[in-house]
């Protein structure tokens, strides 16, 4: 029963909303609708189910020492501040159950939750997405070498992609004539991306496509049953 | 040195030198500018007035670099458009971005009035699912603007229902639910225009969708799609003065490329010399 009821639950809401893609009529459209907001509401408790989740597995962390355990601390103390500062004195036009922090705001600028965003979360994000300049260099040295005919090309159309999607690019050939447009740096690194590129992530999303096809009706038929946990 | 122990360290500070120098003196390199950020400069400058458009912040600060100047770009050519832009977020932090942009815009253009000119609706959870339903009634997704006042108080909205009375979705997407998303529904079901713009890194994903059915009309890829739309509009922002940086850098990865294939070449004929 415990795993009867949800294979049929699954199978009566995904056999419903396939139906209702080929007759948008009644009863399948307004059932379609309703789930859907269902869907929507299930999702934002989804939302807090995730918070919920990140503090038990940061506690656990911190109770049976494991690996980095000490980082865990650093993930519950930032985000209690945070939620707290959003709770107390609310974000951006919403208030918080202390108000809307003038006080606070005469002092800093801000309210404490956009304060933390705006100058702390915003610019550890960015830090950490542009470090990966530094290691995509190092990388592209190490491991981007033509070692055969196959990795020759793809080092080769690299180079022109990345150069034509620079200045450098349009400099390096800005003096060909007219006639000659066609082999400007930006022009064949556009050529790559639009006809080599496409056919083959066409060639991925078709592969894909049909891969999501397939396991949403081995979901929905019961056959793919791992999301139900054990086996 | 031997190319092969060169240390990584020296690498870091090369790139820290060609990403730096240029952000702190601009060279102003010249840009060539794409047919793809040609359509999207178009398709907004060519809707007419008053129309209703729809641009989506699905991004968050890890991708502001690349996307933020895109977003900001497009808001201002909307506004000197004079149309009316309805704005949402897929992604959590993309309602702090839509934030920004807004600060920014009104200081260039004092008198935009929020509700008449452009509007807030939000984040809401369940990506595709959320645009599903608002191609069926976008006042039972978001029956509130942003600030929990109902959409019936603000002109903005009058007659709108559906993603059908948008002239177009403009989706600033760092991943999903995103772009991607954006065309299976707006475009796909609903039948309005969708463009936008992506990190450099995924733009080869999602060009795809740039085809003969127009699923995108256009798509900005990047930092320097970013830079090429500022050009279009006549507007000099941090993309056009990242680019310098952008195109240093990708000069010194690919002296790098060219040094590491060098020394796998020098490294092989000395070991098929020792062979012999």
């Amino acid at each position: 029963m415990k795993r009867n009821i949800p294979l049929l639950i699954t199978f009566i809401a995904g056999f419903i909303i396939i139906i209702s893609e080929f007759i948008p009529h009644y009863p399948f459209g307004s059932v379609k609708s309703g789930l859907e907001g269902w869907f929507l509401i299930i999702s934002s408790f989804a939302i807090i189910l995730g918070n919920l989740n990140l503090i038990k597995v940061n506690i656990l962390k911190i109770k049976f020492k494991s690996q980095n355990w000490k980082y865990s601390y650093v993930t519950l103390i930032s985000f209690t501040i945070m939620l707290l500062a959003g709770v107390f004195w609310g974000t951006q036009t919403k208030s918080g159950i202390l108000g809307s922090g003038s006080g606070i705001i005469a002092q800093i600028g801000d309210k404490p939750f956009d304060y933390l965003y705006n100058n702390v979360y915003q610019h550890l994000s960015a830090t950490m997405f542009s470090l990966l300049s530094f290691y995509i260099a190092s990388a592209a040295y190490r491991a981007f070498i033509g070692r055969t005919v196959e990795a020759k090309l793809l080092v080769f159309s690299a180079i022109i992609v990345m150069l034509g999607n620079t200045s450098l690019g349009f400099l390096i050939t800005s003096g060909l004539p007219h006639s000659l447009d066609f082999l400007q740096l930006p022009n064949i690194s556009e050529y790559i991306m639009k006809y080599p590129n496409t056919a083959g992530q066409r060639a991925i999303m078709i592969g894909a496509g049909l891969g999501i096809i397939g396991s949403s009706l081995r979901i929905i038929l019961g056959i793919e049953r791992s999301y139900l946990g054990g086996e | 040195m031997a190319l092969q122990n060169l240390d990584r360290r020296i690498i870091y500070i090369l790139i820290f030198l060609a990403v730096s120098i240029p952000l702190i003196k601009p060279i102003g390199l010249k840009m060539h500018i794409s047919e793809n950020v040609k359509k999207v400069y178009s398709l907004v400058q060519e809707t007419p007035e008053n129309s209703r458009v729809l641009f989506s912040f699905d991004y968050d600060p890890a991708s502001m670099p690349e996307l933020h100047p895109m977003a900001i770009s497009a808001f201002r050519q909307a506004l000197l458009k004079k149309q009316k832009i309805v704005c949402t977020a897929m992604w959590p932090m993309g309602v702090q971005m839509y934030e920004d942009v807004v600060k920014k815009m009104k200081v260039e253009f004092p008198n935009i009035k929020y509700g008449v000119d452009y509007i807030n609706l939000g984040y809401k959870a369940g990506g595709i699912v959320t645009m599903q339903a608002m191609e069926s009634d976008i006042n039972k997704v978001f029956p509130t603007d942003f600030s929990g006042k109902a959409l019936s108080d603000f002109p903005i909205m009058n007659n709108v229902s559906s993603l059908k009375n948008f002239k177009y979705v403009l989706s600033f997407s760092a991943g999903a639910p995103g772009i991607k998303e954006w065309v299976m529904i707006a475009h796909d079901q609903a039948k309005i225009k969708v463009a936008g713009g992506v990190t450099a890194v995924s733009a080869p994903s999602i060009l795809p969708y740039v085809n003969d059915q127009h699923q995108l009309v256009g798509l900005l890829g990047g930092m320097a799609a970013a830079a090429q739309f500022e050009s279009l509009n006549h507007f000099k922002g941090t993309a056009t003065k990242g680019m310098d940086a952008q195109s240093l850098a990708h000069l010194v990865i690919i002296i790098f490329i060219l040094m590491g294939n060098l020394n796998y070449i020098l490294l092989k004929k000395k070991k098929e010399r020792g062979n012999k």
